[in-house]
């Protein structure tokens, strides 16, 4: 094959990639497409779920510290005056997660969940450390690491 | 001083001072184009957020180029190290003062100005900063400085991948000299005349010369790909082998200079293409556009700031063309080897454009003769001539022969072609 005839077919080849439709996601303002959008598995800042009552589903029983690989997790447990169990302090340091979902995946309460979520930026390091109240303010999506039609895994 | 020199000199002053400022506008919007077209190549948008569709993202990398920090190794030979970016710079500043980029401009002004005095201008001004003479051969002349500038650069930065880029900028910017200077040479046969002015309105009054010098302007293309240090021959600078070839030490505006340098050499190569191939400021199929001066004389057609701006438009189009085409021929063909480089510059090129020049000129003396110029007939007897040239350089003797993959000598040890 001659160079210059392959040179100009493909020089034909890349005007035709030029015309293509273009696969950009604007980001900022787009976040999904109809050919792209996050997985609902995806793990990323957690969050605690709530009671009727907007009371942390915490029981304290030290599963997600104990499990956690990167020690991110701080709980001091608590009890009130029925005997019931609750965080007195919990707090997640996001920067030494590795979102490996096993909190949430270890809690028998289904408390502690990782999220559908990722702009998390902070302007201060301290921020990354989030507290009980803030776990339980969190609104995004939660991660079906487990099917949601069996949640128990029964 | 008299008020017509003052007149004469104010006119002057604002063409250089337009020139140079378009010029640069044109390299920044060279930069966003490069980059846009690039990222359609790939299926991405590019930059996109800095003003209107990203046209002010040139500005924004600007202002960071200049509040970075210049570094300034201590093992560079401090005075080439600063003097190299400004001499690659220059070179492809100083090339545009020959190329007229739009008709002749009718200029009448009277005015006194308090301390300064009088200026007169009542003329039509060429749309060129310097109409020299010699036109063609400042270009031959000032396109080799911009070597300099290279080899420098890597020289002083005592660095060996510096030195690799300065060393193969020289090498590959000399070799391909020769090529662009005699695919040239056929312009000149067939104009009759080394004025790019003149180049333009043969143009003009016959046909574009891509027609009579259709395998000329082929091989005018390859060299100043060559010549710019763009892909496929972009070799000075092979990201991939040498870091970033000769301009690795350096940092912030004087990095950019090396660029702006390479994109304005970008632009004035692909406003010669326009210039000398395909007809300049020349709008096509209509003639009321010509006009025609001598020695700043009208001798045809009449000149109005009309024709000068629509002139200008077209030759803008043109000359953008050739930079959007640069980038596409970037996006098509991968980086040759080194000793490909050289195999087609010494071996092919430089043989191809000798005999091109032979059968030019051999097709000059039969067809054209002794009439100062072309004709479009005549012209079309040429381009039959080069259909010739072109089906036996493209179908005959480009057949796995120009540009030899490394499979070439794979063949070769099988011993099915019995070198």
């Amino acid at each position: 094959m001659s160079y210059l005839r392959a040179a100009l077919s493909g020089m034909a080849l890349t005007f035709r990639h030029l015309l293509r439709p273009k696969v950009t996601m604007q980001y900022p303002e787009e976040r999904s497409t109809d050919t792209w959008e996050i997985a609902p598995r995806w793990r990323g800042t957690h969050r605690m779920l709530t009671d009727e009552r907007g009371r942390a589903k915490c029981v304290a029983c030290g599963l997600c510290p104990q499990i956690c690989p990167a020690n991110c997790i701080k709980l001091v447990p608590g009890e009130d005056e029925q005997g019931f169990r609750y965080p007195l302090i919990y707090e997640i340091d996001e920067f030494r997660c590795v979102f490996c979902g096993y909190c949430q995946e270890v809690c028998p309460e289904e408390a502690i969940h990782v999220g559908v979520h990722y702009e998390n930026a902070e302007y201060d390091r301290g921020r990354f450390v989030y507290d009980l109240e803030r776990l339980c303010a969190q609104t995004h999506p939660v991660s079906s690491l487990w099917d949601p039609s069996d949640p128990r895994g029964e | 001083m008299t008020p017509e020199l003052k007149g004469f000199l104010l006119v002057a002053g604002i063409k250089i001072t337009a020139v140079f400022t378009a010029l640069m506008i044109g390299v920044m919007f060279t930069t966003w184009l490069e980059r846009r077209v690039s990222a359609w190549f790939q299926y991405r948008l590019g930059p996109n957020r800095v003003g209107p569709q990203g046209l002010l993202q040139p500005v924004a990398d600007g202002v960071k180029n200049f509040a970075k920090e210049e570094t300034l190794p201590d093992s560079v030979d401090r005075p080439l190290f600063l003097l190299a970016p400004a001499m690659t710079f220059v070179p492809a500043m100083l090339l545009f003062c020959v190329i007229p980029f739009g008709a002749p401009l009718p200029v009448a002004f009277d005015f006194s100005v308090p301390l300064l005095g009088r200026f007169v201008f009542d003329g039509v001004t060429p749309l060129m900063i310097a109409n020299l003479p010699v036109g063609f051969l400042f270009i031959l002349a000032i396109s080799s400085l911009g070597v300099y500038g290279i080899v420098l650069a890597g020289w002083s930065s005592n660095n060996k991948y510096s030195l690799l880029g300065g060393m193969r900028a020289s090498a590959q910017m000399v070799s391909y000299e020769i090529a662009l200077g005699m695919s040239l040479i056929t312009v000149m046969v067939v104009a009759g005349n080394v004025t790019l002015m003149e180049i333009v309105t043969v143009q003009q009054e016959a046909l574009w010369l891509v027609f009579p010098l259709t395998f000329g302007f082929v091989l005018f293309a390859i060299s100043a790909l060559a010549e710019t240090n763009r892909l496929p021959f972009d070799l000075p600078e092979t990201e991939s082998e040498l870091v970033a070839g000769y301009h690795t030490e350096y940092s912030a505006m004087r990095f950019s200079m090396f660029f702006i340098g390479e994109y304005g050499a970008i632009i004035t190569m692909s406003a010669l293409m326009a210039t000398f191939f395909f007809g300049g400021w020349d709008i096509p199929f209509t003639t009321w556009d010509d006009v025609r001066l001598e020695g700043g004389v009208v001798v045809a057609g009449t000149p109005s700031a009309l024709k000068s701006v629509l002139t200008h438009g077209v030759f803008l189009l043109k000359t953008f063309f050739f930079v959007f085409w640069y980038v596409w021929v970037r996006w098509t063909l991968p980086r040759f080897r080194f000793d490909q480089l050289m195999a087609l510059g010494w071996k092919i090129l430089l043989p191809m454009a000798l005999a091109y020049i032979l059968v030019i000129a051999a097709t000059v003396w039969a067809v054209i003769g002794e009439s100062p110029a072309i004709s479009p007939q005549q012209g079309w007897v040429m381009f039959g001539v080069n259909v010739v040239v072109l089906v036996l350089v493209f179908g005959v003797l480009d057949r796995g022969r120009l540009v030899r993959g490394p499979g070439a000598r794979l063949h070769r040890v099988g011993g099915t072609s019995g070198h």
